[in-house]
């Protein structure tokens, strides 16, 4: 420790804590079933594991999914490794012994990536790990390949049984943390059911008793998890998200029954629990009357159904940003956020299409402010008839030093075969430093 | 003379009879006028009908960009009320350009879909719900089978659905000569704008091909793109408009 002092002498020292590790941890694992996914276990000691089956949709994949849980993390200040693997046990390796922060092992893939790791990813004991350290094994290619009968024999059945975990031939189950007093309405079967018609028929009946529940508190539902309890005991679950406050029978059936195709009942499903695991207070709205305005219809139902079949971040609106450079005067807003006062100016016509990022196009122009005479885009020469500009656009020198010189001219030109265009010119055409002078096609007109 | 009213009425009931073979005889189509005689009197109707599924393309280049062919769609949107859904698979709307033609930003939800399936599926889902002003989805293949899912979702709730047909490669516009169960089909081509007496662009034209209409003829249109309140207007040398020629000689005169 004194040698560690020596080397980093800011170093802070603290006491191992490992019941408030584990209760940090647990904390944790609530934040991520209200986030993420409704199956949410504490992997001890200083991992997560996640069942995103059903719910990686809602985070517009896995891969954006990962990268906002480490990205979150890192928020925090924490420094999180994430991957999603068939079996807990690959997802549990490679995030610990893998090289990349962030990982989708493709399904099936699983056997090639683990064989490289070492034996230590397998969550066996350390008695286990030194006494295959003194037969020379350390990788789990060659582990695996080893004939099982010797391995159990001298390190007992753990061995088989961890190997069989990670390479998913044996099932493990997640018990996932339970979120503090929600409301949760829960049905037992005598006989394990399995058909889709039936699995909606139970639902129907569950949802009604959930209302019923949240009623009670006054609250609406934001996250609605549907554990499905399998008899080979495993669970299925699946997750559906709204964008306000939802206390609609009608409408959480709805979206419910629409990802019961998600399902895999196996050999028969025999308990089913529905639980409002996000839950807001839901405040009563004035409806307006009919006399005074007619009332716009209600969309928010239709947002949400939407957004469990794209995912939330897939669906928004466009708002006005105070900037004069058209790729920045925009951004992504939630589709029901409230509606903004600020409106963009008018005074120029703007371009249907704004193409991703401006295509550079060769030109001819006369110095320093005519519009181009000719130019040539996509290998197409287009012959300038007329033109209106230069608009000039300056840089943002208050957000970037880099932008202090920098202008743009716009010019909105319409070529020979009646086509409107977008152009600019990178620089005021005669300081050098404003630009590269070079001509660059940003949007088209209708 | 007796000869006329009959016949008329002779075509009346065979009318009719379609429209309740059809389904929907009990209630009267709603319409949404462009508010330009000419193009009104050609729909039958008198104007886009509400509860049917339109299909508007690019013409030219415009295939590819739909740049005159969304504007013409915001335009449509415009006129509505309520929400208008927008479903992409690649976002590149200039949302500022739509609040030009009248479609606030504020009213316009995009969706944004991964895969033309996705778009289909979103795009009956909006149809379905009734509560929203226009659908509009851009979409590059679109099957009879998908199409008349979509009218028939669009004629239960009434809504309004637009589709934009944009393609990735020229050769694939040739996919706009495959029938469809849409009611209308509109093809928009961008033709040099209004000439000015200074240097600069005017007022952009378009050549608006109404290429199918269900129960009516094909037209084409020179018209003059929407206004700021998503209007379409016929250029002044080919409108007759008595009233403000009129007007003119008042104000000159006073």
């Amino acid at each position: 420790m004194a040698k560690a002092q020596a080397l980093y002498p800011d170093l802070v020292l603290m006491d191992a804590d490992p019941e408030g590790d584990r209760l940090g941890l647990e904390k944790l694992a609530l934040w991520f079933q209200h986030r993420v996914a409704p199956i949410v276990a504490v992997d001890a000691p200083d991992g997560l594991v996640l069942d995103t089956t059903g719910a990686d949709h809602l985070h517009g994949g896995e891969l954006p999914m990962l990268k906002d849980m480490v990205h979150r993390m890192a928020g925090a200040g924490f420094r999180a490794t994430a991957v999603v693997a068939d079996t807990w046990g690959a997802a549990h390796a490679i995030a610990r012994y893998g090289r990349v922060p962030i990982a989708v092992v493709p399904p099936g893939n699983t056997a090639s990536v683990l064989a490289d790791l070492p034996v230590e990813a397998l969550r066996l004991p350390d008695p286990i790990i030194d006494g295959l350290a003194t037969l020379g094994v350390s990788r789990i290619g060659p582990l695996a390949a080893m004939p099982r009968a010797p391995l159990a024999l001298r390190f007992g059945p753990d061995v088989a049984r961890r190997l069989d975990q990670a390479f998913g031939r044996i099932g493990e189950a997640i018990v996932p943390v339970r979120p503090v007093d929600p409301v949760e309405v829960s049905r037992n079967f005598a006989e394990p059911i399995g058909a889709a018609e039936t699995i909606a028929r139970y639902i129907g009946r569950l949802v009604p008793l959930l209302c019923q529940g949240l009623d009670e508190r006054g609250q609406g539902v934001r996250r609605l998890d549907l554990l499905l309890h399998r008899v080979d005991s495993r669970t299925e679950a699946i997750r559906v998200a709204t964008a306000m406050p939802v206390r609609d029978v009608k409408r959480l059936t709805r979206l419910l029954c629409e990802k019961i195709e998600t399902i895999d009942p196996g050999f028969g499903i025999e308990r089913m629990v529905l639980i409002a695991s996000l839950a807001e207070p839901m405040d009563r709205r004035q409806t307006v009357s009919s006399l005074i305005a007619e009332e716009e219809a209600d969309v928010s139902d239709l947002i949400d159904t939407l957004a469990n079949r794209v995912g939330m971040q897939a669906l928004y609106r466009f708002a006005p940003v105070e900037s004069d450079l058209p790729e920045r005067s925009f951004c992504r807003v939630p589709a029901l956020a409230p509606e903004e006062t600020k409106d963009w100016p008018e005074h120029w016509p703007r371009p249907t299409r704004l193409l991703a990022r401006p295509e550079p196009v060769q030109a001819m122009a006369e110095l320093p402010d005519q519009p181009p005479l000719f130019f040539i885009w996509r290998g197409v020469r287009r012959k300038v008839k007329c033109a209106d500009g230069p608009e000039r656009v300056f840089g943002e020198w208050w957000k970037n030093d880099a932008e202090l010189t920098i202008a743009r001219d716009y010019f909105r030109i319409e070529d020979t075969s009646g086509e409107r265009f977008w152009l600019y010119r990178a620089g005021d055409g005669e300081h050098g430093e404003t630009g590269s002078q070079g001509w660059f096609l940003h949007g088209i007109f209708g | 003379m007796t000869a006329e009213p009959q016949k008329k009425s002779g075509l009346e009931t065979l009318r009719a009879a379609i429209s309740r073979l059809e389904g929907h005889s009990d209630r009267r189509r709603k319409v949404l006028p462009f508010g330009v005689r000419e193009i009104d009197a050609r729909l039958p109707g008198g104007g886009l009908a509400l509860g049917a599924l339109h299909e508007v393309a690019g013409g030219g280049n415009d295939a590819l960009h739909s740049a005159a062919a969304g504007q013409f769609c915001a335009g449509i949107a415009a006129r509505t009320r309520g929400k208008v859904l927008w479903i992409v698979t690649r976002q590149d709307v200039f949302a500022p350009s739509l609040k030009q033609v009248g479609l606030s930003a504020r009213r316009t939800i995009y969706v944004e879909a991964r895969s033309d399936v996705d778009v289909l599926a979103c795009f009956e889902e909006g149809l379905r719900h009734g509560g929203l002003g226009a659908v509009v989805a851009e979409v590059a293949r679109l099957s009879m089978t998908a199409s008349r899912r979509l009218q028939l979702a669009a004629e239960t709730s009434g809504s309004l659905g637009i589709a934009i047909r944009r393609w990735r490669r020229q050769t694939d516009a040739a996919d706009f000569g495959q029938p469809t169960a849409s009611v209308t089909r509109w093809r928009v081509s961008v033709l040099p704008s209004v000439s000015l007496p200074v240097p600069g662009v005017g007022r952009p034209r378009w050549l608006l091909e109404l290429i199918r209409a269900r129960a009516g003829e094909c037209a084409d249109f020179e018209v003059e793109a929407c206004d700021g309140k998503g209007r379409l207007s016929l250029p002044a040398t080919l409108a007759d408009r008595p009233d403000q020629e009129t007007t003119w000689t008042r104000r000159a005169r006073a």
